[in-house]
């Protein structure tokens, strides 16, 4: 009788998921006919987006594959990484340093590589910050219960968020982004290509190649692997485990400095709890991955990028945010160890 | 003197695992530890190479106490353990595996050189460098785990149950070579369960038991020892 319950039950639930594919391609599909143009213009953003989140939800991934940790202070840190980049732009004009230093290079030229500037230095502070964090925060709570360093996390989450909304760190204003440099729109065939887009998307690609070149073939990258696989083992090869952490948290927390500097850009306003949502919907794409699997993470940010920008634009903008925590409970549902991780306890 | 054990204490929570455990190894022998399981055979090992704290008692190593030393510096010393069940870094390649065992190591010309001694035990290895390290049979994890420890150049080689759940045939070989790896001049401490397999190829043994060191002496004596065969020997 019991087995025939828990059937049923499971076959409802298969039947339930199989209608709700079947709505979105439905929806989808509509929409694609109705209005091709408007239909590229918002797989075209979802594509910006989701490369932002790429960037995030690697530092997840990598940390958690590592220290087992959701390291919940993550978006603050990418936050932190927006704001660096909007006084180094707006107060220091870093992005005209190569014009001054340079004289006749030519403008373009100039915002390009102080651009660059610009975001290198997000990512040194994001660096230097998360593994600060990390020194003080998460290391003493090394062997303590996985859940106390989860609390202290979010705490630090917190810690951030309100430190620096203080009005002699940052502000608790919203305050308007100034670019570093100006956009510029294509319009091919009736969708609009922006050189943001473009932007995004090339960096992001730059920074997955090399941190995947990091991780396959330098001997840090090697000792990243050997430790998220056997922490135990590593350190019996003679791995200094703690270094490696560190590697990790200050590697992670460069890409979403790179990604802060990206997002500011593309969606120009900053606050102090900016880093809250990319980095739940980071978290959630690091998870509908597979959390510890880089190629997850990369997959399942373009995945949320999609997700979030078609329900916004066909079901209801409301849904935007809503649309990342129902895929974290399908997922969490159907598939707990996401599209490329592995089930928990396989490890022999 | 090699290694000194003076008087180890080790606790698991309330759990008290390691007794006063005291024993030596002399440059150039192999030493086998031998009991039951749950004896303490690893704890030891794993406290000797830093994984677990003692509570009481030094490890001296040449003179200088390795105590409280970082595993990894304590490789570097040239204590090296190969653990129990192999602990092969699965999604990592045979040659990958191989690299990390000599994660101390600087100069990329000797880290060669070692590999070329490893191949020429294990040529098994040379064939499989590109394969994961995870696909090997159990025998050639083995080798892998042996060869792993060897890229880091120990003094003093820490073996963990190397026959464990190994064909006989197998055995045999993996004993023939450990004793080719001390004839190179590497010590041995040699944790066993296959107490026969162990005494024939040490020089001495300690027989452990829930905790505490019972017997020590020759590999002969103890082969002879009625404790022993008793217990240890399926003897009558």
């Amino acid at each position: 009788m019991q087995r025939v319950a828990t059937w049923r039950r499971k076959g409802l639930g298969r039947l339930f998921l199989w209608g709700l594919a079947a709505l979105a391609a439905y929806v989808l599909i509509r929409n694609l006919v109705t209005n091709p143009t408007l239909f590229f213009q918002q797989v075209i953003n979802g594509l910006q987006l989701g490369f932002v989140y790429a960037l995030i939800s690697l530092g997840y991934t990598m940390v958690y594959g590592i220290v087992r940790l959701i390291n919940f202070a993550h978006g603050d840190i990418f936050m932190v990484g927006a704001f660096v980049s909007f006084y180094a732009i707006s107060r220091f004009q870093l992005n005209q340093v190569p014009a001054q230093i340079v004289g006749g290079l030519s403008s373009n030229i100039s915002a390009f590589l102080g651009t660059i500037l610009v975001i290198i230095l997000s990512m040194l502070t994001c660096s230097a910050l998360a593994t600060t964090v990390e020194r003080v925060a998460y290391k003493p709570l090394r062997n303590a219960p996985r859940i106390a360093a989860l609390i202290t996390a979010i705490g630090v989450s917190f810690f951030l968020e309100y430190f620096a909304a203080l009005e002699f760190v940052f502000t608790s204003d919203y305050i308007n982004y100034q670019r570093p440099f100006p956009v510029q729109v294509w319009d091919i065939r009736g969708v609009k290509i922006s050189n943001i887009m473009l932007i995004i998307v090339v960096t992001a690609i730059i920074f997955l190649v090399i941190l995947q070149q990091i991780v396959r073939r330098t001997k840090i990258g090697k000792a990243m692997r050997a430790t998220s696989y056997d922490t135990p083992t590593a350190r019996l090869m003679g791995i200094n485990v703690d270094g490696v952490i560190t590697f990790t948290f200050a590697l992670g927390a460069a890409l979403a400095g790179a990604g802060s500097v990206l997002y500011a850009i593309a969606y120009p306003q900053l606050i102090v709890f900016m880093g809250i949502l990319p980095g739940l919907k980071a978290f959630v794409a690091a998870v509908l991955g597979g959390i510890g699997s880089i190629p997850g993470a990369f997959i399942g940010s373009l995945i949320m990028g999609q997700a979030e920008v078609l329900s916004a634009g066909y079901l209801s903008t409301t849904l935007r945010d809503a649309i990342a925590f129902t895929i974290l409970i399908l997922v969490l549902l159907v598939r707990p160890q996401g599209l490329f991780g592995e089930p928990e306890g396989e490890k022999v | 003197m090699l290694l000194e054990v003076q008087n180890l204490n080790v606790y698991y929570g309330a759990i008290h695992a390691l007794q006063g455990v005291s024993f030596n190894v002399e440059e150039g022998e192999i030493i086998a530890l031998i009991g039951a399981n749950g004896a303490g055979k690893s704890t030891t090992l794993k406290t000797i190479s830093g994984l677990i704290r003692p509570r009481s008692g030094n490890i001296v190593l040449r003179g200088d106490s390795i105590t409280t030393l970082p595993a990894e510096e304590i490789v570097r010393r040239g204590v090296v353990q190969v653990p129990e069940g192999r602990k092969i870094f699965a999604p990592l390649t045979v040659q990958e595996n191989l690299e990390m065992g000599a994660y101390s190591r600087r100069d990329p010309a000797e880290i060669r050189q070692s590999m070329e001694r490893v191949f020429k035990s294990f040529p098994r290895l040379k064939e499989r460098l590109s394969q994961y390290g995870g696909t090997l049979s159990g025998g050639e994890q083995q080798m892998l785990a042996i060869g792993r420890g060897l890229m880091a150049r120990p003094r003093l080689l820490l073996l963990d149950e190397p026959s464990m759940g190994l064909a006989p045939i197998l055995v045999e070989e993996i004993f023939s070579i450990i004793r080719e790896i001390n004839a190179q001049g590497v010590s041995i401490l040699l944790v066993e369960q296959n107490a026969l397999m162990a005494l024939s190829v040490a020089n001495r043994g300690y027989v452990l038991e829930t905790g505490r060191i019972v017997l020590a002496g020759t590999a002969d004596e103890l082969l002879h020892n009625p404790l022993v065969i008793q217990a240890y020997l399926g003897g009558h």
